[in-house]
């Protein structure tokens, strides 16, 4: 019932670029640009395979769903994907706790607009992770019983109205600064899906910051609200959305580095990943110091100073290890985050069963089923 | 959980004409019951912004792709048809290839 057109979840002969080969240069003919590993038969075996799949990430071009790919490459972008779409739907839930509470209506207005896009990012990556042949309804699953999980970013309450500023300025901040670069990751569907998520997540960094000045310029009581809400959230932000320290230079032990050099060097060589996580991390922090003296607010991390070799801001090392066990699915937040979210899920059903008995009762009545029966009607109006 | 007892919804993939001049894009997918509950979500998911002019919602199991095996018969035509290019042949002009008829 569910079946996709596109999913490519067992090994297929590599496919080539007709369009490509004709479109790279002008003298050659394109008979000259065919690649040799399209000319393997039907039997073509595994090295071959390897082979074409590694040379089309040798020449920077991106994976499609119908691609052969190995398995380690389809589990670790599926474990990827999912892992980012549960961060976005589960990082509604600090900024959606204060939808009803905002201080004027162009704020709540806002913040609503914020907070829908961050459900349309959870399923533009999950529509993505389909392709790599999951439903998104197992990946549902694995969230809710714990088996995949959510950025630890959101395992933190938003106490403070200052809270919301806080997150969309650091943490999508951060997140912004993660997901540049995976707008021209490896594999298509995840690329074109970030390309997506990133045009909307710079409206949703310069809204907190916008926000965050506002309290700044007020009373002292807000500026005290918003340096309080910042001592809250750099560190989930500068830890937690970046990952775990993956270099000997980002100052974690040299097991933690090695653990994640590992994991990145893989990442990097697949094209999942660009840069290792403590470069984006060391990123973060030299945009964000300057950004938070213009707003006359501290950063909590008395470390942090200009360092004129490097070039760099210095700023304390992660300690991945205290983090990981405060921060683990057992903490009180994480269970409440969960909890929230299968609350939701189950208290929905009734809508999701309507819906079907409904499109049920379409189905056998014959009837063309409303708008979609013509296309080309399908104009903005009814888009309201 | 058990989702059959939900009727897991069906898959459909979105087409959109982001605005006048352009053919509809394939932009992702969503879950949906039926046809309108699958363009409501479509809307909500894929035209939040800009000035979007038509949406297409096509069931996903409606969708018939050439399989990877008749690849090669599919696909083969530019290959072997290098008379296809206009490089193929000599330029019009002095100039070379990029002469003015040339493009």
């Amino acid at each position: 019932m569910n079946a996709r057109p596109a999913v490519g979840d067992r090994p297929e002969q590599a496919t080539r670029d007709a369009t490509r080969a004709a479109g790279t240069t002008t003298a050659a003919p394109p008979s000259g640009q065919a690649h040799s590993a399209a000319s393997a038969g039907q039997g073509a075996g595994q090295d071959e395979l390897l082979a074409h799949f590694d040379a089309l990430i040798e020449q920077g071009e991106t994976i499609e769903p119908r691609d052969w790919m190995p398995d380690g490459y389809r589990r670790m972008l599926i474990r990827q994907i999912a892992q980012h779409a549960h961060s976005e739907i589960i990082g509604m839930q600090p900024e959606g706790a204060w939808l009803t509470r905002a201080p004027s209506l162009h704020r709540k207005s806002v913040l609503i607009a914020k907070v829908q896009d961050e459900a349309g990012h959870g399923l533009y990556l999950y529509s993505a992770a389909e392709t790599l042949g999951v439903d998104r309804a197992d990946l549902l699953d694995a969230l809710h019983l714990g088996r995949q999980r959510a950025s630890a970013t959101f395992n933190h309450p938003a106490l403070t109205w200052a809270d919301t500023g806080a997150i969309a300025w650091l943490t999508d901040g951060a997140a912004v600064i993660n997901q540049a670069p995976l707008c021209r990751t490896s594999y298509g569907p995840y690329a074109r899906a970030m390309r997506r998520v990133c045009q909307e997540e710079a409206f949703h960094v310069r809204q907190g910051y916008d926000l965050m000045r506002a309290l700044c310029k007020g009373t002292p009581e807000q500026k005290a609200m918003a340096q309080d809400a910042v001592d809250r959230w750099w560190l989930p932000a500068v830890a937690l959305m970046f990952g775990p320290p993956d270099t000997e230079a980002g100052g974690s032990d040299a097991r933690t580095a090695a653990l994640g050099a590992a994991v990145s060097r893989r990442a990097m060589a697949w094209g999942i990943k660009r840069h290792t996580n403590d470069e984006l991390r060391q990123r973060f922090v030299d945009q964000c110091v300057p950004q938070a003296e213009r707003l006359g607010l501290t950063l909590p991390d008395p470390a942090i100073r200009w360092n004129e070799e490097r070039g760099h801001y210095d700023f304390s090392p992660i300690d991945w290890d205290t983090y990981r066990t405060a921060l683990g699915e057992d903490t009180h937040w994480a269970r409440r985050r969960i909890d929230h979210r299968k609350a939701a899920h189950d208290e929905g059903a009734w809508v999701r069963e309507a819906a079907a008995a409904y499109a049920a009762r379409e189905e056998a009545s014959g009837a063309p089923a409303g708008p979609a029966a013509d296309v080309h009607r399908q104009t903005q109006e009814e888009r309201v | 959980m058990n989702r059959n007892d939900e009727g897991a919804p069906a898959s459909w993939e979105v087409f959109l004409r982001a605005r006048r001049g352009l053919a509809h894009q394939h932009v992702g997918s969503v879950r949906a019951a039926g046809p309108d509950t699958a363009l409501a979500a479509a809307r909500d998911l894929y035209t939040r912004r800009g000035d979007p002019l038509s949406l297409w919602v096509v069931r996903s199991d409606a969708v018939h792709a050439a399989s990877p095996d008749e690849r090669d018969p599919y696909f083969s035509g530019a290959r072997h048809k290098p008379y296809r290019y206009p490089e193929h042949f000599p330029p019009l002009n002095d100039k070379g290839p990029e002469g003015d008829h040339d493009q």
